[in-house]
């Protein structure tokens, strides 16, 4: 085992690329908790993302309209999640859980002419001088504009939800809706907005997966990503700013993983790649065991809403 | 305007009605997607759903496999059927699938190469084993910690594959294979296998357990205390725990039995139609099953139907892709759609649709 092949400064900057995904999808998680819904359809959302973000990419030639196809493509799978649990009242476990089997088949449907194209590469955000710091330049100044993105939305997330009118509406909704709507306040229409906010979000971390971190398409490439992402919501007690620690925390877990991999650690390669998956469940329980039963969680998250004539 | 109106009691008709339509609506709906993929709507949906049950040349080969393939879908979506009533949500069935045929592989393997006649049930009760341990992570971290099951469940089949990956490499490599990947084969060492029981029907071991899980679970839930407890939970937690119902007990009961079940469709598959421990022997019955669940309306006997289905677009989706070059994976996602409508049209069974004005009351 040779650890002196990781270099701390690649680590770094490794670890804000890992994270990047995971961040997205669970800010956007994190909204539509916050408006009371629960869909467990991040899974579905972020490959669809992927792959249309992918796909649009390659043919268009631009990243940047890739990532915009995979905000729509999010967005527009998470639609069909609003209108059921909406609209139709259905179970929101259920109905996620059918968002992420759909969207596995859909993106390997979709995906098939895509394997084993690169995809063209999203350009660096040049910060002048700051990219050319010893270390820091490397670690944190050179990266591509959507790690700057992820961060610019984790901060707009939390002033939205703690500083506006929109966000106190939004969480009034996901704390008590029938209390929200006897007040006058569009339980429907702010949890529909919030539904595909979540969508559009997950959808760029999945087309971040396809077009920086791997940058390939590969089937069901999200591995589990999605899940990880409402662990985070869970683990970040439904707030932004811990949501962003939660991300790197396990991208920096999931880079120290693959380093330790590449150091050639004693450990057999499978062992070092579920130990994500292990810590996000040991995180869970520490979570969960700490709080007991009064959670932080919105008091109507999952809830149905029917609206009484 | 459109309105719902809650039913005072679920309606019954519509309880028979909407599995039927929400089938009706993903032909359409898929026989649409074939189209937008360049293929012969009716050709295609004809491959899926009759030709590999009545084409002359076809169906030979394919009736059989209806069985083999239905078996694992029911055994899994029995005992997960169960949780869901009670609001238990394992969705972890893939692991616990896996963890089901290591543990009984493992176990048979260890013994090789003897011929006693013990070793099969031997395997078979290592598998139930395996699979309820793996069940249990997420019960027993739900009971304890307040964890939540689905998303620990779920992790779990992540764990699991790296698990079966590293076996079937490693420990449980055939040392005969010549380096290649991959355990002994099961269905060709006599005392190990799970054989076709009935010539021409496809039925072995699993078949015979899916029978036996349903007509339980068919007891269990209409005839026993315990099924009323499950059914109540799952629709007044609060009354239920006036009923005296143990919400930990039941957290425990229903993860642990749908890990065993799962277990048992993992061995069985292994020591029969797959033949081995391989890296890919898991086809994601385990997430399929959680389809036939729900398509099946919770109901054992609903879900043997909803089972049967399932796997006929299995292996029609095989013979299309065979015949017409439609992809695997639109069979995935005509899958997804299926659970998607059948969500969807069941609204009418809570709900009375109500057109015209809503009316201003004072």
């Amino acid at each position: 085992m040779d650890l002196s092949a990781i270099s701390p400064e690649l680590m770094v900057a490794s670890l804000m690329v890992a994270s990047t995904p995971l961040l997205l999808a669970a800010l956007g998680e994190l909204v539509v908790e916050k408006a009371g819904v629960l869909n467990l359809g991040v899974e579905g959302m972020m490959i669809t993302g992927a792959i249309c973000g992918f796909a649009i990419a390659v043919e268009s030639g631009s990243p940047v309209l890739g990532f915009g196809a995979a905000a729509l493509g999010g967005a527009a799978l998470s639609m069909v999640f609003g209108a059921l649990v909406l609209g139709l009242l259905s179970n929101q476990v259920a109905t996620g859980l059918a968002l992420t089997l759909f969207g596995l088949g859909l993106s390997s449907l979709v995906g098939q002419s895509y394997v084993g194209i690169k995809p063209p590469s999203t350009p660096r955000l040049d910060l002048g001088p700051l990219s050319d710091l010893p270390f820091f330049g490397r670690a944190f100044f050179s990266h591509d504009w959507m790690v700057y993105a992820s961060l610019a939305l984790t901060v707009a997330v939390w002033w939205v939800l703690n500083r506006t009118r929109t966000g106190l509406t939004l969480r009034a909704i996901g704390e008590n809706h029938d209390a929200a709507h006897a007040l006058g306040l569009k339980v429907l229409g702010y949890r529909l907005a919030a539904i595909a906010f979540g969508g559009a979000m997950a959808g760029l971390g999945g087309a971040y997966l396809s077009l920086v971190r791997v940058p390939q398409w590969t089937e069901g490439m999200t591995a589990g990503a999605g899940w990880i992402a409402l662990a985070i919501v869970v683990f970040a007690s439904w707030r932004a700013g811990r949501i962003l620690i939660g991300a790197y925390l396990f991208g920096g877990l999931t880079v120290l993983q693959l380093n330790l991999q590449a150091a050639g650690v004693a450990l057999p390669v499978e062992y070092l790649s579920m130990s994500p998956y292990l810590v996000t469940i040991l995180v869970l329980v520490v979570m969960s065991r700490r709080k007991g039963r009064s959670t932080a969680a919105p008091a109507s998250l999952g809830k149905p809403f029917h609206a009484q004539a | 305007m459109i309105a719902l109106e809650k039913r005072a009691q679920p309606s019954r008709v519509w309880a028979w009605a909407t599995p039927l339509l929400a089938v009706i609506l993903t032909l359409v709906a898929g026989g649409l997607m074939f189209a937008v993929l360049g293929k012969d709507p009716v050709a295609a949906l004809r491959t899926i759903f009759y030709d590999p049950l009545f084409d002359a040349q076809f169906a030979s080969y394919s009736r059989p496999q209806l069985l083999v393939k239905a078996a694992p879908l029911i055994l899994i979506a029995t005992g997960l059927a169960l949780g869901f009533r009670a609001g238990i949500w394992n969705i972890g069935a893939e692991g616990q699938y896996i963890i089901g045929a290591l543990c009984g592989a493992g176990a048979g393997l260890a013994l090789y190469p003897s011929d006693s006649p013990l070793i099969f049930p031997m395997m078979v009760l290592a598998g139930a084993l395996g699979g309820w341990l793996w069940a249990m992570i997420p019960a027993i971290l739900k009971t304890r910690f307040h964890t939540n099951e689905i998303l620990v469940s779920l992790l779990l089949v992540y764990v699991a594959e790296n698990l079966l990956a590293s076996m079937a490499v490693g420990t449980l490599r055939n040392p005969d294979g010549g380096g290649f990947p991959g355990s002994r084969n099961l269905s060709q060492w006599p005392a190990a296998a799970n054989p076709e029981l009935i010539p021409g029907t496809g039925a072995h071991w699993g078949v015979v357990a899916a029978i036996i899980a349903v007509i339980f679970a068919y007891i269990l839930l209409q005839k026993h205390l315990l099924g009323f407890h499950i059914r109540l939970a799952g629709q007044s937690p609060r009354a239920a725990r006036f009923a005296g119902v143990v919400p930990e007990r039941l957290v425990i009961f229903c993860l642990g039995l749908s890990g065993a079940l799962a277990g048992l469709a993992g061995i069985f598959e292994a020591t029969g139609p797959a033949g081995q421990i391989s890296i890919d022997f898991n086809v994601g019955y385990g997430f399929t099953a959680i389809i036939v669940a729900f398509l099946g309306r919770l109901h054992p006997i609903g879900i043997v139907l909803a089972g049967l289905l399932m796997a006929l677009t299995y292996i029609g989706g095989e013979l299309a892709s065979f015949m017409l070059g439609i992809p695997i994976a639109a069979i995935q996602a005509f899958q997804g759609m299926l659970l998607f409508f059948l969500l969807a049209v069941d609204v009418l069974t809570n709900y009375r649709i109500r057109l015209g004005r809503r009316e201003v009351r004072a």
